[in-house]
């Protein structure tokens, strides 16, 4: 357990929380201000990737081809919400759970329809390939620093965003307290339609930039979803300061447990038992860190509403 | 003087900043019918929630026949006979009336981890639940589903599954509110006929009913108590008269 | 009558008091599954694919026990797939074959899976339920994906069926399917039982009014765990039919989207109501079965390769065909049937 990887895995950390980070935001918000429960983002995310790749095939630049993916994914979002979305807000959370599961396997398949089955790659642009030497002998590549940068700026953003605007301000009243917002005379449904197509755009932007360095294919939103759902389960419903800690914290605790769960086992085991236990716990540790949060906390650390 | 079945001491609740119950004492015996009123918003049904358990208290000591039972839970204090009915009416929609009460005679007769035989068929808990539901002048409607009841006759399901839990004391928040004419002459009769066998607290704005069922009356104003007396030293009061009664009477 | 198909879920009376034409269709059918399979002319494949319908069937029965009876929406449900599953496959490697230890331990296992996290799981409400079941099946696959002895990512074949007190007793596959349908009818009897009797009623109470409950002195954390646990382990027994039907294990029996499709299960053959859970099971498979088919001869005029590629993707005409019911058939198909026999 060197201090070299150590500080590695931790930047590798960083740079999936915030991913993670973009993509809950999206979730937290559209769970919190519609009280909708949108297992459909994950899809989001991998459109998002999808679209990069369309247009950086097509473009053959990686700017024009985010500059292009980003309306994109919005316009996809904001599709979703007029065809299908839009007619579950007043239904159970059980009928969203369904319905939302019915647009992933749609979007699953379609994806392959239009795309194949087979992984697509994206390559990154050239003034962001290579790697930089952050310390002596401590190589990092160039693309996920620009990643953690990009994440850090939109998380800037958006708490501007939700602090010091208009709209930020119903946002924030919504989450904790909706039927008070609408009591308002604000026009709710179009307040809604901001926050999903901004949300389904974060997602998206998320999935655009990590084509790069992940492959592209059908189902690979699924399983960043349920992280997702974790992170903002964490963080508590509807709050994006939550959910910017708890993806930080879920993002550190997947990637660096992973690498050295064997290691920290190895204190108390022997090697062979501390490496296979090691890996068995690795994959369950965000899970059992957000069990151990509920417990305590069942409305996550910073729960919005009341 | 006898030990009070309920006594509360220095009860406190706020919410937020806002002192709900401020420091309220009192002392209900054995066997009366102790009314609380006061203006909308004094905290009453608060206190209610506080009595039996569905708030907790910031501070103060809720003594039920001389037992603390201010850290029990809703159900505990349930089982050691304590039985309420909410403002806002709160019964099973789905479940016939009968087996509304039915539920409440089963709490309190045997386990209910029992998995087989058809509760339903129970004919000792169904007989005890008709004789429930036939004080309160519901017997007739037994086999109606309750979220389909008129509203006089909910509040009525109400007292009848609360008496069901077969209880020492019974708090009844408004059990008149909302109610028509009939229905409400009918409540007042049925809490006659009670008042000799179960203490009650009852919160009520229909003076007419209060003054003439209530033992004792215990003023509430801005979750103080301001005066605990007879009804008829009540109606001479004149803080009361300047603080509640002025206004209405 | 008119009044039970108000409530979306559980009708008001229970069961006990009318006879039920339903469920005894339901078994009717099932019961003349072999003679259906020979007739078909493809029995092998009809009988396979009515066993898997009776074990997907009884999954989703069992989650319905607490879905439509305690309004708790379980996201993990599969994990106890997996378990049964899995206490089949571990049992057999080890050299443990029969089913007479390995159902009592996967039963056990289900148990104890069931209460711990149920425990905890039932701290939480609504939105939060639904998400920490989740994270608790979450964490059963990934342990399963880790277990390398057991076949990790892969999964492992059993050498054989179990074996039934030292005999190969279910190693025909109709007598596996009678075996199946003994398990379901069995399960299906006794969830009636558990939902009528007193047990039974504070559950439904609690789903429909649990501050009520409390106040008539109830605790429905208490009848909600045991509920939990109850529904775990039948659905830990489905686990250890589908590991003998199919001969294999894997951790692909306890995905979350495994656990979706048995909370569509449920709400496609109508939440409260048991065997609905069944029919809806037999809905979803049968759909996802036949739909290619059924795209096949419905793009007759279609092109070769055009009706190719729509065989291939049904699955995009399958997703927006759950929203559509989601949106339009309220009640599942219990809630349809019932609808057109009480006007
Ligand atoms: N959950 C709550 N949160 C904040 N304030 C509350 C809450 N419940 C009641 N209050 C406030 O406490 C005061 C007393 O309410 P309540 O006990 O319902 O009065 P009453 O029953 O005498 O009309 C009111 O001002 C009410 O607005
Ligand atoms: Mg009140």
């Amino acid at each position: 357990m060197t201090p070299t990887l150590l500080f590695v895995q931790s930047l590798n950390g960083l740079q999936f929380g915030l991913i993670l980070f973009l993509i809950a935001a999206g979730l937290t918000l559209v769970f919190g201000v519609m009280d909708f429960i949108n297992l459909a983002h994950g899809v989001q995310y991998m459109v998002g990737a999808y679209l990069m790749a369309a247009f950086s095939a097509w473009t053959g630049n990686f700017g024009w081809a985010l500059l292009l993916a980003l309306p994109s994914a919005l316009a996809v979002g904001l599709l979703l919400e007029a065809l299908v979305f839009r007619h579950l807000y007043d239904r159970d959370h059980l009928d969203q759970v369904l319905a939302t599961f019915g647009v992933i396997l749609f979007l699953n398949q379609g994806v392959k329809f239009v795309w194949g089955a087979a992984p697509l790659n994206v390559p990154a642009p050239e003034w962001l390939s290579g790697s930089v030497e952050l310390a002596d002998g401590l190589l990092y590549p160039v693309y996920r620093l620009a990643i953690i940068v990009a994440g850090l700026a939109v998380a800037a953003l958006l708490y501007v965003l939700v602090n010091h605007t208009r709209v930020g301000m119903l946002v924030r009243a919504g989450a904790s307290n909706a039927p008070m917002v609408s009591a308002l005379g604000v026009n709710i449904r179009r307040l809604f339609m901001i926050v999903f197509g901004f949300g389904a755009m974060l997602a998206g932007f998320a999935g655009a930039m990590v084509a790069p360095i992940l492959s592209v294919e059908p189902g690979m939103g699924d399983n960043i979803l349920i992280l997702a759902f974790v992170v903002i389960v964490i963080g508590g419903i509807g709050s994006i300061r939550g959910a910017f800690l708890a993806a930080l914290m879920v993002g550190l605790v997947d990637t660096v447990g992973r690498s050295f769960a064997p290691n920290l086992l190895r204190l108390f085991l022997d090697p062979a038992t501390a490496s296979q236990t090691g890996r068995a716990v690795a994959p369950m540790l965000i899970y059992i860190f957000m069990a151990a949060i509920l417990f305590f906390r069942p409305a996550g650390l910073f729960p919005a509403k009341r | 003087m006898v030990e009070p079945l309920l006594e509360l001491r220095h009860l406190k609740k706020n919410f937020g900043a806002l002192v709900v119950t401020d420091d309220v004492s009192l002392a209900v015996e054995p066997g009366e019918l102790h009314a609380i009123i006061g203006p909308n918003g004094a905290g009453k049904t608060t206190l209610i929630h506080q009595i039996s358990g569905f708030l907790s208290s910031a501070s103060g000591e809720v003594l039920l026949g001389g037992q603390d039972i201010t850290r029990l839970s809703m159900h505990e204090r349930v089982r050691r006979g304590l039985a309420r009915s909410f403002q806002i009416t709160s019964i099973l929609p789905g479940f016939s009336a009968l087996e509304n009460v039915a539920l409440a005679v089963q709490a309190r007769s045997g386990s209910s981890f029992r998995f087989f035989g058809d509760a339903s068929r129970e004919r000792g808990l169904n007989e005890l639940a008709m004789d429930c539901l036939e004080q309160v002048g519901l017997g007739d409607r037994a086999f109606a589903t309750a979220g389909f009841l008129s509203h006089g006759e909910k509040r009525q399901l109400e007292l009848a599954i609360a008496l069901a839990t077969r209880p020492r004391l019974l708090l009844l928040d408004e059990p008149l509110a909302g109610t028509g004419h009939d229905d409400s002459q009918r409540v007042v009769e049925t809490l006659r006929a009670l008042k000799s066998r179960i203490t009650i607290v009852l919160i009520e704005h229909d003076m007419d009913a209060v003054f003439s069922l209530a033992d004792r009356v215990s003023v509430l104003v801005y979750g103080r108590v301001i005066a605990t007396d007879t009804p008829v030293a009540i109606r001479a009061n004149a803080e009361v008269r300047t603080a509640y009664l002025g206004e209405e009477v | 009558m008119t009044e039970l198909a108000q409530t979306r879920s559980a009708p008001a009376l229970p069961f006990g008091r009318r006879f039920e034409l339903v469920p005894v269709i339901l078994f009717a059918v099932f019961a003349a599954g072999p003679i259906l399979a020979s007739a078909s002319g493809a029995e092998g494949y009809v009988l396979s694919l009515l066993t898997r319908v009776m074990i997907l069937g009884l999954a989703a029965m069992s989650l319905d026990l607490i879905l439509g009876y305690g309004a708790l929406v379980s996201f993990g449900h599969a994990a106890f797939l997996g378990i049964g599953a899995y206490a089949v496959g571990i049992l057999a490697s080890h050299g443990s074959e029969d089913a007479l230890v390995q159902i009592p331990v996967a039963l056990a296992a289900s148990a104890g899976f069931g209460l711990v996290t149920g425990a905890i799981s039932l701290r939480t409400k609504g939105v939060y339920f639904i998400m920490i079941t989740l994270a608790f099946g979450q964490m059963l696959f990934f342990l399963a994906t880790s277990l390398a002895a057991y076949g990790g990512d892969d999964g492992m074949t059993l050498p054989e069926r179990s074996r039934v007190a030292g005999t190969a007793l279910i190693e025909s596959d109709v007598a596996f399917y009678w075996a199946s349908f003994f398990c379901l009818l069995v399960t299906y009897a006794l969830a009636r039982a558990v939902v009528a009797s007193r047990f039974g009623r504070v559950l439904r109470g609690t789903r429909e009014n649990s501050v009520r409950m409390e106040a008539i002195g109830f605790q429905p954390f208490r009848y909600q765990l045991a509920a939990y646990v109850l529904s775990g382990m039948m659905a830990g027994l489905a686990g250890c039919l589908l590991a003998n039907q199919t001969e294999f294990v894997s951790p692909a029996y306890m995905t979350w989207q495994r656990s979706g499709e048995l909370i569509f299960m449920v709400v496609l053959g109508g939440l409260g109501t048991l065997h609905g859970a069944i029919i809806g099971a037999a809905a979803f498979l049968l759909l996802e079965e036949f739909l290619p088919e059924i795209l096949h001869t419905l793009g007759f005029m279609l092109q070769e390769d055009m009706r190719a590629r729509l065989v291939e993707n049904w699955k995009m005409i399958f997703g927006p065909l759950l929203i559509l019911i989601v949106l339009f058939a309220r009640g599942g198909i219990m809630g349809l049937w019932r609808r057109g026999h009480h006007g």
